[in-house]
């Protein structure tokens, strides 16, 4: 990343650390506690998120993984107050956000980014690149030079400054998101939601967007949370690891637990379903197969939720809803045999 | 990085612009509207005679080389009067679009972006209007008003808005849940700002044609009004409909004078409308194609 100093970024900008407390113990930056969001039609509710909690440090990654409808982009939006939740804390640098009135939640909006999925859909197809990632600029920082940091934004992406003139049209895939992480940076935000970033992206461009966030997490002391279902990506950017099932978090820990030694049943599923690129090292045959489809969460299966596909499964399994604990293990983990299931780590 | 070509970039109007060159029919369409239009506005110099001119001696004359489209009972030029009537008929039509197109655009937008009580409130005000009967309204609320030209503006615009609020919610309803939107909320861009910036000109497409369809309905609604003696007082000014309403009783001894103005309502109105549909097509931005 070739990008020039961007002086006037992340904590230099205005005072974002209200409500810190400089000295004591270090609040989390981010800190969700039992965030929930159940939608509820005529006939039944369903719980997309159920009760998620997480803390994430300054500066730090977390990664959130799981198949697609397990709520983890529920979970972004509720953070981001695009949904309202119905129930559960979100705290942002120790203040809660889901107190806050809609103008005041507006004003916290400069410090939080979010890139969505689709840089297709995610980019207004009839404004220009200038525009659009002069938007956050117009809204928090009006006295700034807007062709200026427009163009300090796109070459921090790594975009010549003259793709301002452009249409979202014109560019690819790649370009886009490119264009969309810059509009998410331009009002200096400390945390930046990566809501499945690459997914859509051809696998040669997604490792580029990789190596761009990494770069950025680093330059501008980002705080991420990155939400995919892709564990090797997850692996490459994050820190830390929460697995999502159903609308919970089932298991949470560093890079290093959560890949070398997971203790629920649904990790060591997704792991062993991870590609492998070197023949040598292949699986041999330890793939765990998942029997049947996600259940429905509008119909969960009672006690735990995964016990369904889970070959593991015990009579207690049924009955009692397992809580995400530290059970015996170095890390929290929602599963009542997290201690003593026999999971192979993957090579 | 570099992989496009150094061309100068091609901006969504320029694309539609292209697109409505290449749809035979409007852009025919719009040559023969433009005729229409510049006769109407330039009346005064281009009509051979004057709009209220009488020629007694020359009374329900058939066409012929002086009297282009003949005269009527009261020896005025039937061609004179239809430029000059052309100016009532397209006000009408343009002034209604717009001010329905405005009304309805409002009230869709916020409809369909705020949703709950303020779309409730709006979309049953709506549904009412719908509901009614549009003619009877028409002709009650010709007789409270006047029998002026913004009389019969203010009544036409007061029915036509409805069509569009119902069509703009919609599309708010779907855009607003577009990443695009989305983002720019989760940016803080105020809600003002969202619905000028990021939901207007992806409006433009569906307001644009509704808006040129209410120009077409306006005109012939205009005219019917006149016809049945509503709409604009002869008194006042000819106009197309009044021109019609007026000289029904000679369909067959004189049918110049239902002809002419009858024709000049079908053709704008067709105008008008290939017009719609040329800029439907054109402004859809998922039609890539040049």
């Amino acid at each position: 990343m070739a990008g020039p100093p961007f002086p006037q970024h992340a904590a230099a900008y205005g005072d974002p650390g209200e409500g810190r407390n400089p000295g004591s113990v270090p609040t989390s930056l981010l800190a969700v506690e039992g965030l929930a969001k159940h939608f509820s039609t005529r006939r039944a509710t369903l719980k997309a998120v159920d009760g998620v909690s997480f803390t994430l440090e300054e500066g730090r990654s977390l990664g959130l993984v799981g198949e697609s409808g397990c709520g983890k982009s529920t979970t972004a939006r509720l953070i981001l107050r695009l949904l309202k939740p119905t129930a559960g804390s979100v705290r942002f640098r120790g203040r809660e956000l889901t107190a806050l009135s809609q103008a005041e939640m507006r004003r916290v909006r400069s410090q939080l980014g979010i890139v969505f999925q689709d840089p297709y859909a995610s980019l207004n197809p009839r404004m220009t690149l200038r525009n659009i990632v002069a938007e956050g600029l117009r809204v928090w920082h009006p006295e700034a030079d807007l062709d200026r940091r427009v163009a300090e934004l796109l070459e921090l992406v790594g975009l010549p400054a003259r793709f301002g003139r452009r249409y979202p049209h014109e560019l690819s895939g790649g370009q886009r998101q490119r264009v969309a992480i810059a509009r998410a940076l331009a009002p200096g935000p400390s945390l930046l939601i990566c809501d499945e970033p690459v997914s859509a992206l051809d696998v040669s461009v997604q490792a580029q967007i990789l190596n761009l966030l990494a770069d950025l997490q680093y330059e501008l002391r980002l705080t991420i949370l990155f939400i995919s279902h892709d564990l090797a990506v997850v692996r490459h950017v994050c820190e830390r690891v929460a697995v999502m099932h159903l609308g919970r978090i089932v298991e949470i820990g560093t890079r290093a637990q959560v890949y070398d030694n997971p203790r629920h049943p649904y990790t060591a599923a997704l792991l062993s379903a991870v590609p492998v690129p070197d023949p040598a090292r292949r699986h041999d045959g330890r793939r765990v197969q998942l029997a049947g489809e996600i259940p429905s969460p509008l119909d969960p299966p009672s006690g735990c939720t995964f016990r369904t596909r889970c070959r593991h499964a015990a009579e207690r399994c049924a009955v009692e809803d397992p809580e995400l604990a530290l059970r015996g293990v170095d890390h929290p983990v929602a599963c009542h045999f997290a201690a003593d299931l026999p999971l192979v780590p993957q090579p | 990085m570099e992989s496009l070509a150094s061309e100068k970039p091609i901006s969504p109007w320029r694309l539609a612009l292209r697109r409505f060159g290449r749809r035979r029919p409007a852009v025919i369409s719009s040559l023969v509207l433009a005729v229409i239009v510049v006769g109407a506005v330039f009346a005064d110099w281009i009509a051979p005679f004057g709009a209220v001119e009488q020629n007694l001696d020359d009374i329900l004359q058939s066409p012929d080389g002086t009297y282009l489209l003949g005269t009527d009972t009261l020896g005025r030029d039937n061609l004179s009067r239809i430029l000059h009537g052309g100016r009532v008929s397209l006000l009408v039509g343009v002034m209604v679009a717009l001010i329905a197109g405005g009304v309805g655009t409002t009230v869709g937008l916020l409809a369909g972006y705020y949703g709950g009580l303020i779309d409730a409130i709006l979309m049953r005000l709506t549904d009412t209007l719908l509901a009614l009967p549009g003619l009877m309204v028409v002709i009650i609320a010709a007789r409270l008003l006047g029998d002026g030209v913004w009389d019969v503006v203010l009544v036409l615009s007061g029915i036509a808005w409805m069509t569009l609020a119902r069509i703009v919610r919609g599309k708010v309803l779907t855009l607003k849940e577009q990443e695009f939107v989305e983002a720019a909320r989760a940016l803080g861009v105020p809600a003002r700002q969202i619905m000028r910036r990021h939901l207007l000109p992806n409006l433009v497409g569906e307001i644009t044609v509704t808006a040129s369809l209410t120009v077409a309905a306006a005109i012939l609604a205009e005219s019917t009004l006149s016809f049945l003696g509503l709409g604009v007082s002869p008194t006042h000014t000819a106009t197309w409909g009044n021109m019609l309403g007026g000289n029904e009783g000679f369909v067959i001894t004189a049918p110049w004078l239902v002809w002419a103005p009858g024709l000049a309502i079908v053709i704008t109105a067709l105008c008008v409308n290939f017009i719609g549909d040329g800029l439907r097509d054109s402004l859809d931005p998922t039609q890539e194609n040049l």
